[in-house]
């Protein structure tokens, strides 16, 4: 396949994330500007000016009307997608790191770090369909974890809300009351950081990925651990595919082996695992840095990676990736 | 109007001879023949023209799928949308869309008993070294591997072969694999598709025959190792790693003898040989036979 070479972003890749209907790709980056891309020609149509920090995360509402960023500002924004117009910021005492609407966009989940004395929190946002009746009041605040929350999403039609970070243990709260539902096992689950959680097409299950090196796929209900997928480098992007009984993870380097990189460039890869038999199909090459963000397209058929090197690249994948047998 | 209000109240017997638009009962019906398998369909209908002739017109269209249409219709709709923030300064020479000039492919990995294993399998002092993932250090000038630094070594200097036990084989290059995902892998020709196996025993005592011969210049290619290695015996087979998107030698090679004693003989004589400026390091392929 010949990928589609992005460079909007001058500063490091940290999110991608599709619309509904596949068509756009929104990728956010530490250069505050968070951007929209044509999904299958890679064209850009714009940009979301506004931010005045690195930009964590974002999603998009279901009828593409919709964007809600989370920044290192201390803010998070909602923004008309057709024009780039910014609708609404969500102020806060610390950096905003994870964003999610809820299913029928009327709620969005926000995290905030734990910064100087703030403890990280997860908050619920009510989102208005009219932006004029739109206020900042939280609907639920939950604290009481320790480390930095790098993932929070809705568990199945909004009941819960899925939390992952620093501390290696997701969550599942209640998010009606904020009670803490339940934990994931320490022994059998991730070792360090987790810094990456994608929830499966139809919600009824979530690979996260950490810097343990591993990616491990959960059942959104149970949190009952399904599926391990081991890696050489610590993995810092995860996805899972919606057509395919395939996951792809993305990573970085290890610390110790910097001096040792090859010195052809391009040669960190998204890899590839059977989602069922957790075996390595194969990876695909060509970022010259550590890949931060990916994200398949929800027809399937194409997925994009971005680095830290700024790049985002597109691919849409041959037809020997469909007929791959293991 | 008239003609409408005309038409409300038909009376058989005050109908004019020639006011056939009435008297359609006398005409066949209407035939459809549905659209075949390259989507023609015709339409036959009957009319009365305006002599009050019977008059057949067939109507013939061709039914044709377009392309399945990817887009949604919301999503041609966002296509049209102008472009904004940063997006409208763009001008055309931008360029920050680009296609990759690279053919990217998604890369198998290696089966086991491929290269990789090898180091494992040799169990020698090299493969120690490696398997810590430091540089290889062999001294050549004493011939001992790994034992100690070259210090005194007048070839000091050369760059150790990098890559050989560390690095994994790129994947793109490396004779046909039988037809499975291992790409790269070297695959004996024993076990390629549409391998002679009547010769085999002989053919496998020839890749235990298996020289491989390390830091070669970017340009050695196979005729310049068969012409190093023949003087020693007749050689069944050259083979130089090249990397396909460089297209320069990838640093090492194998060379098969038909006879292991010619075999033998070239490891002793050309293992610190001086070859195109670097020292040759050559040994057996394959974890030391006997």
């Amino acid at each position: 396949m010949r990928p589609i070479l992005m460079k909007g972003h001058e500063r490091p890749l940290t999110f991608l994330r599709c619309n509904r209907d596949g068509d756009l790709l929104f990728s956010c980056a530490k250069d505050h500007t968070p951007t929209v891309w044509y999904a299958d020609n890679g064209d850009r149509l714009g940009t979301y000016r506004g931010h005045n920090g690195a930009v964590w995360t974002c999603d998009v509402s279901r009828d593409s009307a919709r964007l809600i960023t989370g920044s290192a500002d201390q803010t998070a924004k909602l923004w008309e997608v057709s024009t780039g117009k910014e609708l609404f910021s969500f102020r806060f005492d610390a950096p905003a790191r994870s964003v999610e609407f809820a299913i029928g966009d009327a709620l969005a989940v926000v995290t905030t770090d734990n910064f100087m004395d703030h403890v990280p929190t997860v908050q619920v946002k009510h989102i208005a369909e009219d932006i004029d009746d739109q206020t900042e009041e939280s609907a639920l605040v939950i604290t009481g974890i320790k480390g930095r929350i790098n993932r929070a999403v809705w568990g199945p039609l909004n009941r819960t809300i899925i939390t992952a970070g620093e501390d290696a243990t997701i969550r599942i709260w209640d998010s009606e009351t904020g009670q803490l539902l339940r934990e994931s096992d320490k022994e059998s689950g991730h070792q360090k950081t987790i810094s990456s959680l994608s929830k499966s097409l139809d919600w009824s299950h979530f690979i996260t990925g950490s810097l343990d090196k591993s990616a491990k796929l959960w059942d959104t209900r149970t949190l009952t651990l399904i599926k391990t997928y081991v890696t050489e480098r610590p993995v810092n992007a995860v996805d899972i595919s919606p057509t395919h009984d395939t996951v792809v993870l993305g990573g970085g380097q290890d610390a110790m082996n910097v001096t040792m990189t090859d010195r052809r460039a391009g040669k960190f890869e998204a890899k590839f695992y059977h989602k069922i038999l957790q075996e390595e199909i194969g990876g695909v090459k060509g970022h010259f840095g550590p890949i931060n963000a990916l994200a398949f397209n929800p027809d399937g058929r194409s997925f994009s990676s971005g680095g830290e090197d700024g790049y985002v690249r597109l691919h849409h994948f041959d037809s020997d990736y469909f007929s791959i047998k293991m | 109007m008239a003609a409408a209000a005309a038409q409300q109240k038909i009376r058989w017997g005050e109908l004019e001879e020639d006011d056939g638009g009435d008297l359609d009962f006398l005409l066949p019906p209407r035939v459809v023949v549905g659209p075949d398998e390259n989507g023609l369909k015709k339409v036959i209908e009957y009319r009365f023209d305006d002599d009050g002739n019977k008059v057949r017109v067939t109507t013939t269209t061709r039914v044709r799928k377009l392309a399945r249409a990817r887009l949604s219709r919301s999503a041609i709709e966002r296509r049209q949308w102008p472009k904004f923030g940063d997006a409208l300064k763009e001008d055309a020479g931008s360029r920050l869309t680009m296609v990759s000039t690279e053919e990217i492919l998604i890369e198998r990995p290696r089966a086991p008993g491929s290269k990789a294993e090898e180091p494992a399998a040799s169990g020698d002092p090299l493969a120690m070294a490696s398997k810590g993932g430091a540089v290889l250090m062999v001294c050549r000038t004493c011939g001992k591997k790994g034992d100690h630094w070259t210090s005194k070594c007048p070839y000091k200097d050369l760059a150790p072969p990098t890559e050989t036990f560390t690095d994994r084989p790129p994947t793109s290059d490396g004779p046909p694999a039988p037809g499975g995902p291992t790409k790269g892998a070297y695959v004996p020709p024993t076990l390629r598709g549409g391998a002679d196996r009547t010769g085999d025993s002989m053919r496998r005592r020839n890749d235990e025959n298996s020289v491989r011969v390390t830091n070669l210049s970017e340009d050695t290619r196979e005729p310049d190792l068969l012409e190093l290695f023949r003087t020693f015996g007749p050689v069944s087979r050259v083979y130089v790693a090249v990397d396909q998107k460089t297209g320069s030698s990838r640093g090492f090679g194998f060379v098969n003898f038909v006879h292991r004693e010619d075999a033998e003989k070239a490891i002793s004589k050309l293992n610190g040989y001086g070859y195109d400026n670097l020292i040759l390091r050559v040994e057996w392929a394959t974890p030391r036979p006997n």
